[in-house]
């Protein structure tokens, strides 16, 4: 798949760290997918479709950056739909969302309303102006918020909020967000005997998207984040390198 | 139908072999290959010291096959060795390498020699890092001198693997000379491609290497002639993605295939190449033997 021309239509300013640049592209996605996206002479690299046609940022480096500095009428290079993206099932699910793993979860939402089905999302980040996508969580369901600091709602990691809850309320849990946040997450499922309901979607390097070159594989099963995920069940992630280490762009292991 | 080769020394379940740099970081990842029907696995290029790679993109599908430029990213030989170690099990293990110089190559040989890898293929041939693979692998001299060395450290199988060049015969010919147990043809061949909205390289080091279906004729050519002179094994690699492919290069007097972009489309093309050959074997009632290098006849 060779990139695609895209040329950003319209920038909304999301939180302080994030943008959404919408695109003049809408993709035949499913939510959880994403794209390869291009900024040329600079890097290529992997962000969720937010929308069927953006991209939600945040700014954390080189590429990132560079993102920030275009404008409206713009343009980037868009390899995807790639992935395999969430699952919906049930009837009533919940959502467990940290930072800008809002992304991928907020579409998800919305699909899940469309389709009648019941939505509580536990939505965190560091402070209460980086929540990202509240509107849309609450415009699809139930919403409860947490952040570090305490400035909107829980004051704490999002998980806390999970020891309110009863995890057999739901038929299906779907988390994205910093690794160690979902692997608390994965415990507590496992304390439930949820762990084949849940849906995790994973951030690893990803430099092909295509299968090919391996950077992405995770232990011990091998598979590739960029194809065979980046979507994966609770099931395949229990004693796996899942909320422990993660391969960096050379391939050495960095712990989480 | 029996489908076992022995390969300078090695002894493989069926004659398809996961290519350098195809989901070769992880043990994880090469056992999975593995478990998919591989009769063995070649890991990433490594070197001696971790390199993160080229910016993006990296990999591109054109209509006319695969263009990269990975870079050699790698994490050294000091933290792959441990991963070697873990990669045992029920196939061969071939440990990819590169260096800048003869020295380099010892030093990262010696480094995994550790993990007990069953044989070495030395990447004489990327055509996009600058100082390595076919910077020093169109020049017979350092061909022969990369070997030689090599083999001086080490009591396993070496396999040289070869640059697409003219006079792919006379780089053939230096490295038997260097005492290479096979030689394996053919890497990339250099290629780019250009974003016509933007006038750009398509790749983020503007120039690559193509693979796929479209290299296939080339590497033929390069086993054949190859087939045609050496004593020693010559393993095809270039665009294969079906068992008609690999018995093509077969006949043309290889002893064995890679296989590398063709996983994009199917991570199982090794069982399937297997299971077509068998197929193809049982039908003519011959084996492998019978039809290795029947083009040269
Ligand atoms: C499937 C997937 C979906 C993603 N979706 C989003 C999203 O919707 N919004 C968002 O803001 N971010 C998303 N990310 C993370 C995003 O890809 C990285 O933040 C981005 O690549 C950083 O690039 P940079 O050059 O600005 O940062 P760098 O300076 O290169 O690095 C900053 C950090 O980003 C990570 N990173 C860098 N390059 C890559 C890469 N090619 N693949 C994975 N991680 C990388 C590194 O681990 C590093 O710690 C997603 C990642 C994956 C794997
Ligand atoms: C993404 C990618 C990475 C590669 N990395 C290496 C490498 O590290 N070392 C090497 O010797 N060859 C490398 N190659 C070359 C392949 O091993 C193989 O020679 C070439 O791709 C032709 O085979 P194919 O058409 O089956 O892919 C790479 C090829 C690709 C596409």
């Amino acid at each position: 798949m060779m990139p695609i021309n895209a040329r950003i239509t319209k920038i909304v300013d999301e939180t302080p760290s994030t943008k959404t640049f919408f695109l003049d592209l809408t993709l035949d996605s499913k939510s959880g997918q994403f794209v390869m996206a291009w900024i040329r002479g600079v890097d290529e690299i992997p962000m969720s479709l937010s929308y069927p046609n953006a991209i939600t940022v945040q700014k954390v480096g080189d590429a990132t950056s560079a993102l920030f500095k275009l404008k409206k009428g713009d343009s980037i290079g868009v390899r995807g739909p790639i992935g395999n993206g969430f699952t919906l099932s049930g009837k009533s699910i919940l959502l467990i969302a940290g930072g800008v793993g809002a992304a991928p979860l907020a579409p998800l939402a919305e699909a899940a309303r469309d389709e009648k089905i019941r939505v509580k999302t536990l939505l965190g980040a560091k402070t209460g102006d980086e929540l990202l996508f509240v509107k849309r969580f609450r415009g699809a369901g139930e919403i409860q918020t947490a952040t570090d600091d305490g400035s909107k709602g829980h004051k704490g990691p999002v998980t806390g909020l999970l020891d309110e809850l009863d995890l057999q309320d739901y038929d299906q849990i779907y988390s994205c967000g910093p690794e160690k946040m979902m692997g608390k997450v994965l415990e507590m499922a496992k304390d439930e005997n949820m762990v084949p309901k849940t849906q995790f979607s994973l951030q690893r390097y990803i430099k092909c998207g295509m299968g090919i070159c391996g950077t992405c594989c995770i232990d011990p099963s091998g598979l590739r984040v960029c194809v065979d995920g980046p979507v994966f069940s609770g099931d395949i992630l229990v004693d796996s390198e899942f909320g422990r280490y993660a391969r960096d762009a050379s391939g050495r292991k960095m712990k989480l | 139908m029996d489908l076992t080769i022995d390969l300078s020394g090695l002894k493989l379940k069926n004659p398809t072999i996961l290519a350098a740099g195809i989901l070769g970081t992880s043990a994880a990842s090469l056992k999975r290959v593995a478990q998919h029907g591989a009769g063995a696995v070649v890991t990433k290029s490594i070197g001696a010291s971790p390199r993160e790679g080229h910016p993006g993109p990296v990999l591109v599908k054109t209509e006319r096959g695969f263009l990269n430029a990975m870079g050699l990213p790698n994490p050294s030989y000091h933290e792959f060795v441990r991963e070697l170690e873990t990669v045992k099990g029920d196939v061969p293990v071939i440990a990819s390498i590169f260096g800048s110089n003869a020295k380099e190559f010892e030093e990262v040989a010696l480094g995994l020699s550790k993990a007990r890898p069953d044989a070495f293929e030395l990447n004489l041939s990327c055509p996009h890092a600058k100082g390595y693979g076919a910077t020093l692998g169109t020049d017979p001299l350092k061909v022969k001198e990369i070997i030689k060395s090599v083999k001086s450290v080490v009591d396993v199988p070496v396999w040289a693997k070869l640059p697409p060049v003219a006079n792919i015969v006379e780089l053939g010919l230096a490295a038997q000379e260097g005492g290479a147990d096979a030689v394996v043809v053919i890497n990339t061949i250099p290629a780019m491609g250009i974003d016509i909205e933007s006038g750009c390289p398509i790749l983020g080091n503007k120039v690559g290497g193509l693979s796929g279906a479209a290299i296939k004729p080339v590497a033929l050519r390069c086993v054949y002639e190859l087939c045609a002179t050496l004593s020693i094994d010559v393993i095809g690699v270039g665009g294969i993605s079906t068992w008609k492919d690999a018995v093509e290069f077969i006949m043309a007097g290889a002893s064995a295939v890679e296989i590398g972009s063709a996983v994009h489309d199917d991570i199982n093309v090794f069982r399937n190449v297997s299971k077509g050959i068998t197929q193809f074997l049982e039908k003519r009632q011959c084996s492998l033997e019978d039809i290795r290098g029947v083009a040269q006849k």
